[in-house]
């Protein structure tokens, strides 16, 4: 678990370079003082769950098990990326790794992680679903009717609010009315955990107690993490809005020096063993973005691939009927 | 004064805010931050958290709260922090904003706007051009201007406008395109007039938004090393359509290319050449050309999303294709 909240943090570190290097396109979303939320929640799940991440949630979909070359390879717009270079950020969907990739617009994805709880169950299968929303997500339409579906079914699904106090610029007492986060699932009928949500292990131990709760076909949990974002919305915001004093107090909260911290003092690891575990992890990273750097672009040709299950791209002529034979074939971009 | 795009934008809001008190401006992270962009920022400082409202996450709500509001006699700007973020409040706008009148004889003035199109790298869903889903509608008025000029008069005709009016601000021109716009000058643009960007009589170019640029570029090239003036008619207005701009362009030209950044399929192009050929077939010396994005979502990596958008190069093959017919 240690080693997932390093990579989580050192992978996002050398995306960061790459972006400031013009690698990494668009833009860029980091989990900065969050891992431990993504990461131990994802701890809980077993083979054959499925988990959809939102765009904090790196660390969790490192724990599924996903290549970090993977991730640089979609941050790099990479032909040889989960998206072939289609789509940005986390939006990969990888159905052997059990990963629901988002869209951008918020609240979505938990309606569409609701038909896969739903086929689990009709099944007869004991896996379970896990997604992620931020609390500005969940004032979204799809939100509210994703939960309120799969408390109506009782789906095998656990939603993990982050409540890290941001969404973009606005303070979530600006975005709601609600003070305790874990209010919210009440108006569905469905339980709630809350916890710290920088503390690894209760993390893990609030997805383990939802997550076999959907096992036991008792239903949706929705887990509410409290947690701050450390870093701007995104790499181009300043932050400039985040008071000083609220940073550094939950500076001191962070959560991969804490969990660093109680195995030192613990005595279940040494502080050896925890540096050979970083260079592990730096060698590992420092090789897959050699690897994805080394990859090629796709070709512009691909742009009109996969838009329908067809095994030949679409090239439809720039013009039809008479002129594509004649000087119109020279409008025919292929 | 040289003014960007964006504050073009800005100005006009500010004009009409300032001018009269029953303008207000909902959105996400607008008041405090002033905006995903910087377009309303000072904003809160100058017309206070009444007139200008952060709201939740929640793009249905704000649309269905402009639709009230203007019912009570305001005038409602709605910021959609991306123009593709304009697909949860779908119901909202074709359902309640575009038929109210119809059913009722209540309007709805209120404008929606919120920053479109390619080249940003910005990927599927921070790149769309959404005209075409709107098209089919009657009710909505929609607007996609292309130079700070425009922006500004035009963004201040459909705040003035009684109807629904979806505005369209093409983000990669936001900061590129800068123009000198005195201080003080009193631009209203009237919705539902073209404007001749280029004049020239070979050949009528119809396009609108960001690809005005391109074609002007194209049309610059064909004049340079073939000799021949192309005219390039911006739209400016989408809904009500400029026909009469066009026919009598094309009646001059006797040829026509349409060019946009939207998909080709259902997109205005098809449109456009409908009319063109139901009023002025007997003009035409030549076959209507379109060039267009393909038929994908916008993709991310830059080789694909150079390919998807329509290109200088391709608008000048398709142009020369024309004028050699
Ligand atoms: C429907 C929709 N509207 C607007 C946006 C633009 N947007 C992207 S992220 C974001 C804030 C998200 O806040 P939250 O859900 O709390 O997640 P956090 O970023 O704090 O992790 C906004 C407004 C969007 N992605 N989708």
């Amino acid at each position: 678990m240690f080693r997932d909240l390093v990579r989580t943090r050192a992978l996002e570190e050398r995306l960061e370079n790459l972006l400031k290097q013009g690698h990494v396109v668009g833009g860029l979303y980091r989990s900065l003082g969050q891992e431990a939320t993504a990461v131990g929640t994802a701890m809980a799940l077993d083979d054959g769950d499925w988990l959809a991440p939102s765009i904090r949630d790196l660390g969790a979909v490192l724990v599924r098990g996903l290549p970090p070359v993977d991730v640089v390879l979609q941050y790099t717009a990479r032909a040889a990326g989960p998206c072939s270079g289609k789509d940005n950020t986390n939006h990969y969907t990888v159905v052997d790794l059990g990963i629901l990739g988002p869209v951008s617009p918020l609240g979505t994805q938990l309606c569409v992680l609701n038909g896969v709880a739903l086929t689990f169950r009709n099944r007869g299968s004991d896996r379970v679903c896990m997604t992620y929303q931020g609390e500005g997500a969940t004032r979204t339409g799809a939100s509210h009717e994703g939960l309120a579906f799969a408390s109506a079914l009782r789906l095998p699904i656990v939603v993990v609010i982050e409540h890290n106090r941001w969404a973009f610029s606005t303070r979530s007492e600006q975005l709601a009315a609600v003070r305790d986060w874990a209010d919210v699932p009440k108006a569905y009928g469905v339980p709630t955990i809350s916890v710290d949500g920088n503390d690894v292990l209760a993390c893990r131990e609030a997805g383990v107690e939802a997550v076999s709760r959907a096992r036991r076909g008792d239903g949706p949990t929705v887990i509410v993490a409290e947690t701050y974002r450390m870093v701007g919305h995104a790499q181009h915001d300043p932050q400039s809005y985040m008071p000083a004093e609220e940073l550094e107090e939950w500076r001191g909260r962070d959560p991969i020096a804490r969990y660093e911290r109680y195995l030192l003092e613990q005595g279940l690891i040494t502080s050896d063993e925890l540096l050979s575990i970083r260079h592990e992890v730096d060698a590992e990273l420092d090789a897959a973005v050699d690897q994805a750097l080394a990859a090629a672009m796709p070709q512009p040709l691909e742009a009109r691939t996969r838009v329908y299950d067809a095994p030949e791209p679409d090239v439809t002529p720039w013009t039809r009927g008479p002129g594509v034979a004649g000087p119109g074939a020279a409008l025919v971009r292929t | 004064m040289t003014t960007t795009y964006l504050e073009a934008i800005r100005r006009a809001m500010l004009t009409e805010m300032r001018a009269d008190p029953s303008v207000f401006i909902m959105g996400e992270d607008i008041a405090n931050y002033g905006g995903a962009f910087k377009i309303t920022e000072g904003f809160l400082e100058e017309f206070g958290p009444e007139r200008v409202v952060d709201t939740p996450i929640s793009e249905a709500a704000i649309v269905g709260a402009a639709i009230g509001a203007a019912h009570m006699g305001l005038k409602p700007i709605c910021e959609m922090q991306f123009i593709d973020f304009i697909a949860p409040a779908f119901d909202m706008i074709v359902n309640f904003a575009a038929k109210v009148r119809y059913r009722t004889g209540v309007g709805a003035g209120l404008v929606i706007r919120g920053p479109c199109g390619g080249g940003a790298r910005a990927g599927p869903f921070h790149s769309q051009n959404v005209e075409s889903y709107f098209a089919n509608v009657p009710g909505l008025k929609m607007v996609a201007p292309a130079t700070a000029h425009d922006a500004m008069g035009l963004l201040r005709s459909s705040i003035r406008d009684p109807d629904p009016v979806l505005y369209f601000e093409h983000k990669f021109l936001y900061r590129r395109v800068k123009e000198d716009l005195p201080e003080n000058e009193d631009v209203l643009i009237p919705l539902g007039k073209a404007r001749t960007h280029r004049e020239g009589d070979a050949l009528t170019l119809v396009t609108y938004g960001a690809m005005v640029y391109k074609a002007e570029e194209a049309a610059d090239r064909v004049a340079n090393q073939d000799g021949v003036e192309i005219e390039v008619l911006d739209l400016r207005t989408l809904r009500p359509l400029d026909t009469d701009a066009i026919v009598a362009s094309v009646m001059k030209t006797g040829r026509l290319l349409i060019v946009h950044e939207a998909p080709r399929f259902g997109g205005f192009a098809g449109e456009i050449t409908a009319q063109v050929c139901e009023e002025a077939f007997e003009w035409l010396d030549a076959p209507i050309r379109r060039v267009t994005a393909i038929d994908t979502p916008v993709p991310y990596s830059p080789p694909l999303e150079d390919y998807f958008l329509p290109q200088t190069e391709d608008i000048v093959t398709a142009a020369r294709w024309l004028l050699a017919y």
